[in-house]
């Protein structure tokens, strides 16, 4: 295992895929889609349902509208990078495991202090909740650890282990970096250079006045209505096709949950949603995840008899 | 004697849970092992971040044989009981004798229960102890079952003699007990075995765990001193950081560092909470100057650059987090300065307190009538109270305390000075919030009293208004508390106020019993319009209270002969009542609450009864004086024997009332007198109704104790003396009223029949 420090950011990511493909993981893409963290992937959502084992790992773009700070802050983007493990049912050995992949990214755990400090997880929009730790290195947050106890209102049995890595954060932690934007992001030495700020600083503006000011509310509002009545059309779909095939649509049933739960975080930013209709689109969201999870152990991914 | 060694490792347990599952630890294996028999000379609970450890000196070997005898059914009963019998003790009917009894023979089952080896009894009550934990949260984790509060990975479990050591066989879902553990996870990683709780202790801390968190606490606390104290600096204390670092690590590493010059300009409160919420730092502090300049850090190991890197590390996410406190209180400061307390106050319109309660605005608007109402009171400027009210919560809309809610109040007194306050707002924006508990500080300046008073009365009144009691150990909103509060800061600065008035006002101005009234009035308005009547010229709803009263003495007016006038003085009775019955029953909540106040005085709670009885009982200051007086009156000689030469008047009184059917209340004449010593009592009792009414009046009720003490003598001799059912009625009819005389001016100064004893 390399312990020497990473010169970039794409170096860490690297490293990290390398690490737990050694690890045995499925090394996958992120998920096409506009989601607010990598939990949201169906490798995660869907696959911490039902029996059957899983083992993935992926970086996952992740968008949360209200983070935006026009590419100024030194630590908040409202675009950025989650790494994600889910390991189904989790190892008995995922500490030591976690533990290596912060060395195989040079995190030199004989003059570190690492910690596992109590964190409880849950997500209200995806109906989960789960037991954990966020994991300090020198005082400084690098990762949650999530043993998932229920998703989509379905108890876990076998329990997965997840793990995420702020993949800025902890980049610049491991690169000794302070502004998220002078980052290199590519290897310093290369031919062409580049920085965070070279790749991101210009959509950052972008995607902050937008997120801001100029989304379309009401076009938003018709596309959150939209997301969920499909999502429901979806599901109550008869189970077998016109050809007598029986195939329950659980993933573009749960496409239109993510869409939902995207939108409603963009008119959350927007600020055009107050304190107590905020809950109610929760509860909304909610239950299309509930639903999606329900039709998903229902399916032979989701460790149904085939 | 056996010693039993326990350690039940894990990944790590939240460190706010350790204490308590030490204890819990403790109890359910020593109650299981007594329970099944055997006896133990102490126990010894202690846990670091990844394992629960008990251990148990002088642990018996094995439990006592028990023998029990019991009687069946007689040996000629019907077969179907005898079976039963057989069911019950588990035995064969040949395992059974026969014994003569009086009724013939019958049959009795002897039971031995033979006595078990430690090993089996400690087995089972820890495999119990471990699937009946009481965690406050658990988990299931891979493919198992189990419930722990994070994974367990071993268990270890050792019984041990000067003669070797055995290990408990036990498996538990898959965990099989050993001898073996780990040391640090990183300093020391591998398993190794022990053969007792010395070993067990010796071993762990050469593989660098310290596994007496008391050990830990102490050792921090000394490093962290002894640092700062190099440096010319001082620790501030804070036990529950404290208590919670030392369930963060095995191995305490103090590490100590300064804070950037960049932030020593933010209040002290502001660095003190961001370093403990966000960082679990202690903060250090300059004695001289009193500014906090450094910080502790505990790491959870020893490094070969002596902790510079963690340190370095730590120093930078402190640096990060206090840059966004920088940035909050600058924003703070700039917007307060640019708009004042009330535009930082401006969003709390858009906050629910409670739904049935209102926005925190409307909540606001409510604490400032009620404080403009009780400044006078305490002493304060009417205006000047209702301002502070109106910014006391303005904070709550700030940066600083969105982030931090534990800073309420404080950021709202630093936002008043900057908003150019020096007039006891600030104060007041600090200390409303106070007294926080029974050991908190009570305010003492006027305008803090007035606004902690008001939004005290103002929070119980609106759940009283809406019903929203605490019943048992539920009380969410935390009205004890407040009441507790309000108690404190009446008595504590001598306030004189009527609290029955103060319910009534806060409330009328409960949205609850606003949207009633509204909802009448506006139901009135119809019906005089389907009368006919022109109501055009009427405002129009909904109406806050002050603006009712117009709208109803319009209604009168233009009603005038009609039906509806007493339908509308109906339903302002209605609403009165309710709201009057709200407020008797606050106000009952609140004797209940002095009681246990005073109780904690040393007052006894049939004192406070008598006085609860008196006029004037929602002044608590009054009900108080009263009390005490009457609380050291009965601690004298002459105290108690007057309360039993009172209850002797009053029972004979009583007595006679009831025989008689009349009430003896007036006109014992002292021509009647046939004794002195009768005539004594007259003279005595003249005497003492003229000191008293006044004492009274003037609330000296030492004074008037005083002149009731005077009584004493002369009640005691005329009881002596005189027969008062004499033979002769007059005589008779004159002693009773007498006796009632006493009865009368006793009960001027306090309920002495609640009085026990």
């Amino acid at each position: 295992m390399p312990q020497t420090t990473p010169r970039s950011f794409q170096e860490i990511i690297l490293r990290l895929m390398t690490y737990w493909a050694s690890k045995g993981c499925a090394i996958l893409q992120p998920y096409d889609m506009e989601v607010g963290a990598g939990t949201f992937h169906p490798a995660t959502t869907l696959r911490a349902l039902g029996t059957r084992p899983w083992a993935a790992a992926y970086v996952q773009p992740s968008r949360r509208p209200t983070d935006g700070r026009y590419g100024e802050n030194p630590n908040r983007l409202q675009h950025y990078y989650q790494y994600q493990v889910l390991i189904k049912p989790s190892p008995p050995d995922l500490q030591a495991l976690y533990l290596g992949s912060l060395a195989a990214i040079g995190v030199d755990l004989a003059l570190h202090d690492v910690r596992f400090v109590e964190d409880d997880w849950e997500s209200p929009t995806l109906g989960a909740w789960g037991l954990g730790w966020e994991v300090w290195c020198d005082g400084m947050e690098v990762s949650q650890f999530t043993y998932f106890q229920q998703v989509g209102g379905h108890d876990c049995h076998p329990v997965a282990g997840e793990l995420t890595y702020g993949l800025e954060r902890l980049a610049m932690y491991v690169l000794g970096i302070d502004h998220v934007m002078d980052m290199p992001f590519n290897d310093p030495d290369a031919p062409i250079a580049l920085k965070y700020r070279d790749v991101f600083k210009q959509t950052e503006q972008e995607y902050s006045r937008w997120n801001f000011d100029q989304a379309d509310t009401a076009m938003l509002l018709q596309h959150f209505e939209d997301a969920e009545a499909e999502c429901a059309r979806i599901l109550a779909a008869p189970a077998e096709d016109s050809a007598g095939r029986r195939i329950i649509m659980a993933h573009p049933a749960y496409d239109q949950c993510i869409k939902a739960s995207h939108l409603f975080n963009l008119l959350d930013a927007r600020g055009v949603i107050s304190v107590t209709e905020r809950q109610a689109y929760i509860g909304r969201v909610r239950t299309l995840a509930k639903a999606c999870a329900d039709a998903f152990v229902q399916t032979e991914a989701g460790g149904a008899a085939a | 004697m056996p010693e039993l060694l326990i350690e039940l490792f894990s990944e790590e347990i939240p460190a706010r849970m350790q204490a308590r599952a030490r204890e819990d630890l403790k109890k359910l294996v020593t109650d299981g092992l007594v329970n099944a028999g055997l006896t133990y000379a102490s126990a010894g609970a202690f846990s670091t971040p990844r394992r629960l450890i008990l251990a148990i000196e002088g642990l018996s070997g094995e439990s006592p044989t028990l023998r029990e005898e019991r009687k069946g059914p007689a040996a000629a009963a019907p077969a179907a009981a005898i079976e039963g019998f057989l069911r019950s003790t588990g035995l064969a009917r040949e395992q059974l004798e026969l014994r003569d009894d009086k009724k013939g023979q019958v049959y009795f089952a002897v039971i031995e229960r033979p006595g078990r080896p430690a090993a089996v009894i400690v087995a089972e009550v820890l495999e119990a102890a471990i699937r009946n934990f009481p965690w406050p949260k658990s988990m299931r984790w891979g493919p198992g079952t189990l419930r722990w509060v994070r994974p367990l990975h071993s268990i270890l479990c050792l019984l041990s003699t000067d003669t070797g050591a055995e290990v408990v066989p036990l498996n538990i879902d898959g965990i099989i007990a050993g001898n073996t553990t780990e040391g640090h996870p990183f300093m020391a990683p591998g398993r190794f075995a022990v053969a007792s709780f010395d070993d067990y202790s010796a071993k762990l801390r050469r593989a660098y765990v310290m596994l007496d968190s008391g050990e830990r606490e102490a050792m921090i606390w000394g490093g962290a001193g002894n640092l700062a104290f190099a440096k010319g600096l001082e620790v501030v204390p804070d036990a529950g950081l404290l208590t919670e670092v030392a369930g963060l690590v095995e191995w305490p590493v103090v590490l100590m560092g300064q804070i950037d010059d960049a932030f020593l300009g933010l209040p002290p409160e502001v660095l003190q909470t961001s370093m403990r919420e966000h960082q679990k730092f202690f903060s250090v502090k300059n004695p001289a100057s009193g500014r906090i300049e450094g910080f502790i850090t505990v790491a959870n190991r020893e490094t070969a650059d002596h902790g510079a890197t963690i340190l370095h590390g730590n120093q930078k996410v402190l640096s990060a987090r206090l840059s966004d406190a920088r940035f909050f209180w600058e924003n703070d400061l700039r917007h307060v300065k640019a708009e004042g307390l009330e535009g930082m106050a401006a969003g709390l319109a858009n906050v629910t307190f409670h739904n049935k309660l209102g926005s925190q605005l409307d909540r606001v608007k409510r604490i400032e009538a009620l404080a403009r109402e009780i400044a006078p009171l305490v002493g304060a400027a009417p205006d000047l109270a209702a301002e502070a009210a109106r910014v006391a919560k303005a904070d709550l809309q700030s940066a600083m305390v969105g982030e931090f809610p534990e800073l309420q109040g404080i950021m709202g007194r630093y936002y008043a000075e900057a908003a150019g306050h020096n007039d006891g707002v600030p104060e007041a924006c600090r200390e409303h919030y106070q007294p926080l508990g029974p050991s908190d500080a009570v305010p003492t300046a006027p305008v803090s009293i007035a606004v902690a008073l008001a939004d005290k009365i103002d929070t119980l009144t609106g759940f009283w208004a809406i019903d929203e009691k605490p019943t048992g150990s539920k009380d969410p909103f935390a009205l004890r508390r407040a009441a507790l509060g309000v108690i404190r800061l009446v008595l504590g600065n001598g306030v004189r106020v009527g609290l029955a008035a103060v319910f009534a006002k806060g409330m009328m101005g409960q949205r609850g019993i606003i949207d009633h009234l509204n909802g009448l009035l506006t139901g009135m308005m119809e019906q005089m319009q389907t009368a006919g009547l022109d109501i055009a010229a009427f405002p129009s709803g909904p109406f806050d209270y002050d603006e009712m009263k117009t709208v109803v003495s319009k209604i009168e007016r233009a009603s005038r002969g009609l039906e509806l006038l007493d339908k509308l003085a109906e339903a302002r009775e209605a609403v009165a009542d309710a709201m009057h019955l709200q407020a008797t029953d606050l106000l009952a909540f609140f004797h209940d609450r002095l009681k246990v106040y005073l109780k904690d005085q040393g007052i006894r709670h049939d004192v406070i009864d008598a006085c609860l009885a008196m006029p004037g009982n929602d002044d608590l200051t009054l009900l108080v004086k009263r009390a005490e007086a009457l609380a050291a009156f009965l601690k004298t000689d002459d105290g108690e024997n007057l309360l039993q030469g009172f209850k002797r008047a009053n029972n004979i009184l009583a007595q006679a009332e009831a025989k008689d059917g009349v009430e003896y209340s007036y006109g014992a004449d002292v021509k009647f007198a046939e004794t002195d010593v009768e005539r004594a009592l007259f003279a005595a009792l003249d005497t003492a109704e003229a000191a008293i009414a006044p004492a009274i009046e003037a609330e000296d009720f030492a004074a008037a104790m005083a002149a009731m003490a005077a009584l004493r003598a002369p009640i005691d001799g005329f009881f002596e003396a005189v027969q008062v059912n004499a033979e002769n009625a007059i005589l008779r009819r004159n002693r009773l009223n007498l006796l009632s005389r006493i009865r009368q001016i006793c009960l001027g100064v306090a309920d002495l029949t609640r009085v026990e004893g």
